[in-house]
């Protein structure tokens, strides 16, 4: 059976140019629409993007590494301890 | 004539009354008791509507301003979508129950006194109980208990503050308070284990996912809400909310990313969420208070709405953890795309209701040149998309295929479904009407073309490193220790070595004493036994000559005496 066209390797594809595009687009706009009433490293360029990104990296980053110290099997409690 | 009837009341009285019913009535009361707060709540005159004494203290237990009717509305809005999503509940206790949360919810949002506010406070922890424990398993039960144990602990601070507060200034006026005694501390404390703050912040995703399908979408609204209002309303300005808020948003996150349960996902962004509200609350600016006020209020909707989609995942398919679901968007496309609608609206995506509320509390942190915290609530902004707005639909309705084929829930679910997310929806495009009910005059455009450009480059952005790292955020069967460790497993364990110890002592003591008893009776068989010196048979001969003796000794010491 032919697999739903969302999952099919050809609308992938087309999924992540479009997201390119999208990505690529929001950085553009800005030279139209910049507002300098920001202060400090707000008012770096693309800022949401840079930004967006490295905090999110950071973020996982972050809690993998604190998933090794606290992850737990999921019957963890079940053991009638609690 | 409306100040006649308490909304809070109604409820709880409606609450009261479902109970006995069934089939058409139980399904035309679940309805129109909300219907009928929603338009009681709008209709109500401002001021103190109801006044009376209690103990000989001045109470107020019907009181209505511009704050109390934002959070009445949407308590009631929140009954009215609840109660329609959970019409199909086979529980005939979880609605009724659910009714007298959320109208005692209201019933603190109306009341102008510390002593009414405190039992209806009380009364939330009895109904929100009753909810989690009608999901009827064994795991729902002790989640029950648990959480019964912290709000009651929590309602004892709490009472401990209002005491300390009304015996050093005799009012039970609730008002602002400032941060200058111990009571003021307690009563603090009292609000923030409600709000989910730290330390105490587990009980929120030990026990919200363990409710039925239905139950967890009241649970998501009321308690750290109303938490929400009375900090909003007592402590407005505190800077330590500040702090306290950028730790649960980033709590929330972090844990939320590790997380496999769906509803446990969305139940520790409500923390990460009710974080944003209290550093609105806590930098405390007008723009900062109506900022959280209008986030509570579009937090509870979209919350909701992903908990609605969530559930209807969970009553469709019975299963509610990461790995075993995946590929659902081919049979459920309605729950798919209302549950993406309430994912984009937590994210704050502009034309969202999210959007026109979290962007208030930046920009008052902006305004107020806290630069710092801006920077860390723009990336908690991105970590919000990476933990809910991504991660939720994404592992739920796409991934891989789980080869399940469930389809849409029932009727009912999908219409408040839809009633949801028009609301996301209508409140992101029309957000005057929101605008309007706020507590202070709003001067804030949310759609600046710089302000959407930034937002969409942050969240898109985040979308971008979520599927770059996609791989470091693959779901295992795994769970991640959280402060209730201390009293699930370290306190029991505790508990079992004390207990290990006073066996052990009460043994020895026990052993001890009765070697010693024995020692003595052994001491005392030797001088008393039935053949020992005391037993034997004595001459009447020998008896004369010791009482001879005894003379003797008599007539010695007397004259001893006489001399």
């Amino acid at each position: 059976m032919e697999p739903h066209w969302l999952v099919r390797p050809r609308t992938i594809r087309l999924l992540w140019r479009l997201f390119a595009i999208a990505l690529a687009s929001t950085v553009v706009v800005e030279f139209f629409v910049r507002e300098p009433a920001h202060e400090g490293l707000a008012n770096t360029f693309a800022f949401g993007a840079w930004f967006g990104f490295g905090a999110c990296a950071v973020l996982i980053l972050f809690a993998k590494g604190f998933g090794v110290l606290l992850k737990r099997p999921d019957n963890y409690y079940a053991a009638g301890d609690d | 004539m409306t100040e006649l009837l308490h909304p809070g009341l109604l409820l709880v009285a409606a609450g009261v009354a479902l109970a006995p019913l069934r089939g058409s009535a139980r399904a035309a009361l679940t309805l129109l008791a909300p219907a009928a707060a929603i338009a009681l709540v709008l209709a109500l005159p401002e001021g103190v509507l109801w006044k009376g004494s209690f103990l000989g203290y001045p109470i107020v237990p019907f009181a209505v301003d511009r704050l109390s009717r934002l959070f009445a509305l949407v308590f009631a809005i929140m009954a009215l979508g609840g109660g329609l999503f959970a019409l199909g509940q086979a529980s005939r206790v979880e609605l009724p129950a659910a009714f007298v949360y959320a109208g005692s919810a209201i019933g603190v949002t109306l009341a102008g006194d510390l002593l009414t506010m405190f039992v209806f406070w009380e009364l939330m922890a009895v109904g929100s109980t009753l909810v989690i424990w009608s999901a009827g398993t064994k795991a729902g039960y002790r989640a029950s208990m648990r959480y019964a144990m912290i709000h009651l602990l929590g309602g004892v601070v709490l009472m401990a503050g209002i005491v300390g507060h009304v015996a050093a200034t005799g009012s039970t006026a609730f008002e602002r308070f400032a941060l200058d005694s111990p009571a003021h501390w307690l009563i603090l404390g009292g609000f923030l284990v409600n709000a989910g703050a730290p330390p105490f912040s587990a009980w929120l995703p030990d026990a919200y996912p363990e409710a039925s399908w239905s139950g967890t979408v009241f649970l998501s609204a009321f308690t750290t809400k109303t938490a929400v209002y009375v900090l909003l309303r007592g402590f407005p300005g505190t800077e330590l909310l500040v702090f306290v808020g950028l730790i649960m948003v980033f709590y929330g996150i972090v844990y939320a990313l590790l997380e496999n349960d769906m509803r446990r996902i969305l139940a520790y962004s409500i923390v990460n969420q009710v974080g944003f509200m209290l550093v609105g609350i806590g930098i405390g600016t007008q723009m900062a208070l109506n900022g959280a006020a209008a986030h509570a209020f579009t937090h509870i909707l979209y919350k909701a709405l992903l908990l609605m989609s969530a559930g209807s995942v969970l009553y469709e398919t019975g299963r509610r953890n990461c790995t075993d679901l995946g590929g659902l968007f081919r049979t459920m496309p309605l729950t798919m795309v209302c549950g993406t609608i309430g994912a984009l609206s937590i994210s704050s995506f502009p034309l969202t209701s999210g959007f026109v509320s979290k962007s208030m509390v930046a920009q008052a942190a902006l305004d107020g040149h806290l630069e710092v915290v801006w920077l860390l609530l723009a990336a908690a902004s991105a970590g919000v998309f990476l933990h809910a707005g991504i991660k939720f639909p994404w592992f739920v309705f796409f991934q891989r295929d789980s080869g399940l084929r469930p389809p849409d829930p029932p009727w009912t679910q999908r219409l408040a479904m839809l009633l949801f997310a028009a609301l996301c929806i209508g409140l992101g495009v029309f957000y005057e009407p929101l605008y309007r009910l706020l507590p202070f005059p709003v001067d804030y455009v949310p759609y600046t073309g710089a302000h959407v450009v930034a937002m969409l480059q942050l969240l898109l952005f985040s979308g971008l490193a979520f599927f770059v790292m996609l791989p470091l955020l693959k779901r295992t069967l795994t769970i991640t220790l959280d402060t209730d460790w201390f009293y699930r497993r370290l306190g029991p364990r505790l508990a079992r070595i004390v207990e290990r110890m006073i066996v052990a002592m009460d043994r020895f003591v026990r052993q001890g004493s009765l070697g010693i008893l024995r020692a003595f009776m052994r001491g005392m068989g030797m001088a008393l036994g039935d053949r020992e010196r005391f037993a034997r048979a004595t001459s009447t001969s020998t008896m004369v000559a010791w009482v001879a003796v005894l003379l003797t000794l008599y007539l010695l010491f007397y004259y001893a005496t006489q001399r």
